[in-house]
């Protein structure tokens, strides 16, 4: 084969070399441009209306009322709606299911890993709208009665997302744990540290950039989260004064209205994307930054 | 007096034999050498002693290890056990956490929380351990960053700072350069005062050199056990004698 240039054998080779040389490139590419294209799409269709609404009153306008004369275009209630829905969800979500991880990963007998670890695995896979339907017809009534309000509030939607949030959390999480050197443990054990004392002050701590990271994950998922919010969160685009108050999101509001929106309104709905994609920009560069940091 | 007395210790690994009917007593405030080839039951044999065996899967031990008169493998809670016992192990291993931070937490693990005991401990650990002067302006820096010879005394510091009254060391100077480990042996020599001390190595002039007794071990059996100027100058049996004369192992 190594011989002269003029062998067909080698040619054909070379060519398919190339051919799939040339396949991957355009594959790797393809992610690359579609950012790229998202980006361009979303700025352009966002930022003008930004400037003509005022980015001060965009941002931290109270208001949102498109049908208004004149329409007022603020989206700080549904910024806010979505900070306090994701800080509901981490709250409930990153305890659970970093003691999850920890008792998957450390403590629970083989038999029960072998129910948990696929029982994980299929909460990850749940379509959000099942999640939805499930916290219209369990989390919402429950709600509604212990506290006998309307249950579509900050808090349901922050319990459901809790959960949808735990596949997240727990898978990162558990393989941060396994990560931590097994000397560390004997370390601990070995000064008469308990098992639980063991975890607690040495494992987690040795994994907590890992541990880390599956939060903010885990806030990347419960920021973008559309669908199963709608149906829980009540939508109401006004700041929330207590968790039992409806809420409207970044997400909901583009999904609720953009169906009917019409020029600066459409725009101005465009612009929340924005809004809502420099969330998880900043969410994925917290993550690349953690990495960097763990090595 | 005996800290340690071992009558007729068998442990098995599943069906491996790891240590056959080991017999011996460890005297108090005193230092012991085990020494032997490689895979003789050395570490094995250590972890007896403060049930870090307990950890792995399918360890099976029979027979007696009494602990001041108490038999440590019926009715004793492990975690106390450990306390009295501490161990310093083969390879640094000191937390990722500030030295001071490794140092205390042996004693927050039992429960000490005054920020001034917390303070006088360190210090005293880190002073007995010889590391004081060297790290007393470091003590929020991580114990990662420091060289394995400073990691090995603080992993010693922190074992001492829980006041055991064994320590069990296996090969706690195999990572480390000759001045590091020159450092170590004079630790020990020091430590013994207030410690009965149990070492774990494969040089020989360590063991002549620090401990005041020796035991050899072959393939899960004690061989030979004696006073280490004894062992030395006129070991009892020939395999004692082949392998520290560097015949074998
Ligand atoms: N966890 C384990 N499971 C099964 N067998 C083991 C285990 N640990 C050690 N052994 C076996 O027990 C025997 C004694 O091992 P041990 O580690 O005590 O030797 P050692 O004298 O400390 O050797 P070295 O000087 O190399 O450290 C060896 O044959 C080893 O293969
Ligand atoms: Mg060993």
């Amino acid at each position: 084969m190594a011989s002269d240039k003029g062998d067909p054998g080698q040619k054909s080779q070379k060519f398919w070399e190339n051919f799939m040389k040339t396949l991957f490139f355009i594959s790797a590419l393809t992610s690359v441009i579609a950012v790229f294209l998202i980006c361009i799409f979303l700025f352009a269709g966002g930022i003008p209306a930004m400037f003509k609404i005022g980015l001060f009153e965009f941002i931290f306008g109270r208001k949102w009322a498109p049908n208004d004369v004149p329409p007022l275009f603020g989206i700080l209630p549904m910024i806010m709606g979505s900070i306090y829905i994701t800080g509901g969800a981490i709250a409930v979500g990153v305890p659970t299911g970093i003691l999850t991880a920890a008792y998957m990963a450390r403590l629970c007998p083989q038999n029960l890993y072998r129910v948990l670890k696929p029982a994980v695995g299929v909460l990850a896979g749940i379509p959000s709208i099942v999640y939805g339907f499930f916290g219209m017809v369990v989390i919402v009534p429950l709600v509604s009665q212990v506290f006998s309000a309307n249950g579509n509030t900050i808090l349901s939607a922050s319990i459901l997302l809790g959960i949808m949030i735990l596949p997240t959390v727990i898978g990162i999480s558990e393989t941060a744990i396994r990560a931590v050197p097994e000397s560390y443990y004997e370390g601990s054990l070995a000064l008469g540290a308990s098992n639980e004392w063991s975890i607690f002050f040495v494992i987690l701590p040795a994994a907590k950039s890992g541990i880390l990271a599956a939060v903010i994950l885990g806030v990347g998922r419960a920021i973008g989260e559309t669908m199963a919010v709608i149906m829980v969160a009540g939508g109401q685009p006004r700041l929330p004064n207590s968790i039992l108050d409806g809420v409207r999101t970044l997400t909901a509001n583009i999904v609720t209205e953009m169906p009917y929106a019409a020029d600066l309104h459409r725009e101005a709905l465009i612009a929340t994307g924005v809004v809502l994609f420099v969330f998880i920009l900043i969410i994925n560069l917290l993550v690349a930054l953690l990495k960097r940091g763990g090595n | 007096m005996n800290k340690f007395s071992i009558s007729q210790l068998y442990l098995y690994y599943d069906n491996f034999c790891a240590l056959t009917d080991i017999n011996i007593d460890i005297e108090d405030k005193n230092i012991t050498a085990f020494i032997g080839p490689s895979g003789c039951g050395k570490s094995t044999f250590l972890k007896t002693l403060n049930r870090m065996n307990d950890l792995v899967d399918g360890c099976k031990v029979t027979g007696e290890v009494l602990l001041d008169g108490t038999n440590i493998y019926k009715d004793v809670d492990t975690n106390l056990l450990r306390k009295r016992v501490g161990m310093v192990f083969q390879k640094p291993n000191p937390f990722p956490m500030s030295v001071y931070d490794n140092i205390a937490y042996g004693p927050r693990a039992h429960g000490v929380k005054s920020k001034a005991m917390l303070d006088e401990i360190v210090e005293k650990s880190l002073q007995s351990a010889a590391i004081w002067d060297e790290l007393k302006d470091r003590l929020r820096k991580p114990a990662l960053a420091l060289s394995g010879g400073q990691q090995q005394r603080i992993c010693i510091a922190r074992a001492v700072a829980v006041s055991p009254e064994v320590l069990l060391m296996d090969e706690p100077t195999s990572a480390l350069d000759p001045i590091s480990t020159s450092k170590i042996e004079d630790l020990v020599l020091e430590l013994k005062e207030k410690y009965t001390i149990i070492i774990v190595t494969h040089n020989m002039q360590q063991a002549a050199r620090v401990s005041d007794k020796t035991a050899f071990f072959l393939l899960g059996e004690l061989i030979e056990y004696g006073n280490t100027n004894d062992i030395f100058s006129m070991p009892t049996h020939k395999k004692t004698e082949g392998y520290i004369s560097g015949r074998f192992g």
